[in-house]
């Protein structure tokens, strides 16, 4: 006969400002089997938890119901308190009566009602609950790092040091991410290549990291501690062992018009590529859409000068599968390109420009070398104009959040104009100067008033061309809107940053949450900030929400110190919530006909075949079979068998079907 | 007179819909007190022999709410229950069942809002149908036939 005890919880005043708990516990403590229903301040505080256990000694319960808050949130805390007291932990169902009933109805009967219904249902269900052992899965202590920018640099280094095995896959050529392409790096205006590459060629040389450049992340299968990932690399069109990294082929190869994706389009790279000097690994790549070769199937160039012969044009796609333990997504951010400024003439005017680019234009390694010159005709400007918030906090262009780094990336390139160009004038428009950060609002009144930088509070309604010059027309909020036209000679646009293009098909590959601007989404944005929902999947940088260097490194830190933590352990306890093929009796042995549309559907490939033999080997019978290791206990299985010959420990027909009974109070 | 409130039963998973009535809850927003939560692992987990359960012990309306597509933490459970639904909704309209009972939605973790919109709608709809009398005469007419 079952012994059931619940616990109502009042959580302060939270559930009992409309739930009469009193009544929930004197109501539900006629429920047959429930040999105890008391109510309690605070049901997870020490003393709540010290009563439960007690009560369970002392009654010798056999299922404990919690009315209280969602079981997402104490679920773990009684299950807990339950198996210190003796009880097995899934003998505890938590009955969710504030997040489900008093936090969303008013103070009335029926709300008292509600909740006794909820905690009703909660004891059948665990009347019918069964003692179930957690599964210990091993932890495979590999971890895979996706993109090479810095917040991936910073984990895969952190975790390689903690001793443990890193995979970093990067998209791009080389790692360095957008890191690599900026000049100088507020607030403290030190070098950004100066700081990055010497971590680039530690990840390079790293004894516990293995590097794959040009490759993707094809699919994910298994769970936490245990993942098989596919890899794409694809084809270089190059042996990495020959090549030696001369870059002879680069220098020779005849197609030189392609827009460099690294130079922001601001100057040209060849079909056949290193994507800038410092690139890790320092190793060309053959660009199948623009090489001659791959279009009309002759040139080969490269092939002929290369001292090495290590050019391989019929080299293919590979794909490698690695398992892994857990996984870091530092896949970064973009930034919003052309056509979609077309007030502001961005796309169509040469000197309307956006932030990286002119970090290109900053850069001793760009297209000026360092030096300020404008894009159409080389000219130096000597009247620039920079609009931070372009499209950031814009409801009408769909982006309502603040990219956050533009405010200071903006004061840095005013300062950075400054220093090279003395008698220019540089002049910023602004809704806002957030400056919030370790000496940052210090770095934002130099560029005020140590160079002069002019910021003008107020937005730019278009921009257009007249006399070659580029005509800005703003508002000067702080004097009586006043209209401002400014005649500049460049333009640089503080354009909002975005999810990177592939974020939202990656999420889906990984099984991640994203939210609805494709950032991925953190497991909580207080508590958890460096989880995903899905376990053993980390956030590092900005792929999670537009960050800086210094917090998406932080973040990275985070990341790796979370999949260390997790690879401390030998292996790990797994929910035991799997689905099970009943067995009976011979003759039947199992209410299964072995028609295996399970198999067919179960997205873990959990399902085998059972042969049932007889002692002499004969094949008696075929069923189903579900391996609990890989099992992740979705249930799909369980609602498709015909014979319902499946059922999924914890939600068990019994128990729903005595769920349903009893919400509508009918037993 | 007392006006009619409606029974409503919502069989929910437990990655999105039912993580997003938490969040409706954390949000305080308001919504009709009629209808009770039945957790699942995924909506692919959801027999739709439920419905029947539920309509025939004195349900007058179901909400089945799970993760948008593609978003299954189980990858495809959303899609079977979808697929299941699309068959079922015919035969049950076939068999004489009310089809504008059952509300089919995606609410996901962050949709706090909609959960409330969702259930308030459905709450609404029901009332404007009445007790679902009919369904359970159905039911036991045959029940006495069958013993009898």
């Amino acid at each position: 006969m079952a012994r059931i005890g619940v616990f109502v919880c009042h959580c302060g005043e939270n559930i009992s400002a409309t739930v009469d708990c009193g009544k929930v516990a004197q109501v539900t403590s006629d429920i047959p089997g429930v040999v105890v229903s008391v109510d309690y301040k605070y049901m997870c505080s020490d003393p709540g938890q010290t009563m439960i256990k007690e009560y369970i000694e002392k009654e010798k319960l056999t299922g404990v119901v919690v009315a209280a808050c969602s079981p997402r949130m104490h679920e773990p805390t009684f299950r807990r308190a339950c198996g210190e007291a003796g009880l097995n932990p899934f003998l505890c169902e938590m009955a969710n009566v504030r997040e489900h009933c008093s936090w969303v109805h008013d103070k009335n009967d029926v709300t008292t009602d509600k909740a006794i219904d909820i905690v009703r249902t909660l004891v059948e269900k665990v009347k019918r609950n069964e003692p179930l052992m957690p599964i210990k899965v091993p932890v495979t202590k590999t971890a895979l790092v996706i993109g090479g920018g810095v917040a991936g640099i910073q984990s895969a280094l952190d975790i390689a040091n903690c001793g443990h095995k890193v995979i970093m896959v990067e998209k791009e050529p080389s790692i360095g991410g957008h890191m690599s392409q900026l000049s100088e790096t507020f607030p403290t205006l030190d070098c950004s290549q100066c700081i990055l590459t010497p971590r680039m060629v530690e990840v390079a040389q790293h004894p516990n990291i293995t590097l794959y450049t040009y490759a993707e992340v094809e699919s994910l299968d298994g769970f936490i501690g245990n993942f098989k990932v596919k890899i794409r690399k694809k084809a270089k069109s190059l042996d990495e062992k020959l090549c030696t990294g001369c870059g002879l082929c680069c220098t020779k190869c005849p197609v030189k018009n392609i827009p460099s994706e690294f130079d922001q389009g601001l100057s040209n790279r060849r079909a056949i590529y290193v994507p800038f000097p410092q690139a890790v690994p320092n190793k060309p790549v053959i660009d199948k859409e623009h090489c001659t070769y791959y279009i009309k199937g002759k040139c080969k160039v490269c092939e002929i000068v290369c001292p090495t012969k290590a050019i391989r044009f019929d080299q293919e796609d590979e794909i490698i599968e690695v398992e892994v333990g857990a996984l870091v997504l530092a896949t970064g951010f973009d930034i919003k390109r052309a056509n979609f400024f077309p007030e502001y003439g961005y796309g169509k005017y040469k000197d309307v420009i956006d932030g990286l680019q002119f970090e290109r234009i900053a850069s001793a390694s760009g297209p000026t070398l360092g030096e300020i010159r404008r894009p159409s005709d080389g000219q130096i400007p000597k009247k620039i104009v920079f609009l931070a918030c372009a499209g950031s906090r814009d409801p009408a262009k769909g982006i309502e959040y603040c990219s956050k780094i533009c405010c200071m990336y903006t004061a840095k390139h005013a300062i950075l104009y400054k220093h090279k160009v003395h008698d220019g004038t540089a002049y910023i428009f602004y809704m806002d100067i957030r400056a919030a950060g370790k000496n940052y609002d210090e770095f934002t009144r130099r560029a005020i008033e140590e160079d002069g930088a002019k910021y003008i509070r107020g937005r730019v309604s278009r921009i257009y061309e007249r006399d070659g010059k580029l005509i800005v027309v703003g508002a000067d909020t702080l004097m009586n809107a006043k209209t401002v036209e400014i005649e500049a000679d460049m333009v640089v646009l503080a354009t909002a940053g975005v999810a990177s293009p592939g974020a939202e098909e990656l999420a889906q590959k990984l099984h991640v949450s994203y939210d609805q601007h494709k950032f991925f989404a953190e497991a909580h944005p207080k508590l958890r900030p460096v989880e995903t929902n899905t376990a053993g999947i980390f956030l590092a940088g900005a792929c999670q929400n537009v960050k800086d260097i210094p917090e998406s490194v932080a973040q990275a830190s985070g990341a790796a110190v979370k999949v260390c933590g997790l690879f401390s352990n030998d292996e790990l306890t797994r929910d035991p919530s799997v689905a099970v093929v009943n067995r009976t009796a011979p003759p039947l042995f199992s209410t299964c006909v072995g028609c295996f549309l399970c198999q067919s559907v179960c997205p873990y490939q959990a399902i085998e075949k059972e042969e049932i033999k007889s002692r002499d080997g004969k094949i008696l019978k075929t069923i189903a079979f579900v391996n609990p290791s890989v099992c992740q206990g979705c249930g799909t299985c369980v609602a498709l068998c015909r014979s319902k010959s499946i059922d999924i420990l914890g939600y068990t027909h019994k128990q729903v079907y005595a769920e349903v009974d009893a919400l509508l109070n009918t037993l | 007179m007392n006006e009619f409130e409606p029974k409503v039963v919502a069989f929910v998973c437990n990655w999105c819909t039912y993580a997003g009535a938490d969040l409706t809850g954390t949000s305080r927003i308001k919504y009709a007190p009629n209808v009770k939560i039945i957790r699942f692992p995924c909506t692919g987990r959801i027999d739709f022999m439920l419905i029947l359960k539920a309509f025939a012990k004195g349900a007058d309306g179901i909400i089945i709410s799970g993760c948008h597509p593609n978003d299954c933490h189980y990858t495809s459970g959303n899609f079977h229950a979808k697929r299941r639904w699309m068959v079922f909704r015919t035969m049950l309209d076939f068999l004489g069942v009310d089809v504008n009972r059952i509300t089919f939605s995606w609410v996901s973790a962050a949709e706090g809002a909609r959960w409330a919109e969702i259930v308030n709608t459905t709450v609404d709809g029901i009332k404007k149908l009445g007790p679902y009398d009919n369904y359970r005469k159905m039911v036991n007419e045959e029940t006495e036939v069958n013993n009898g």
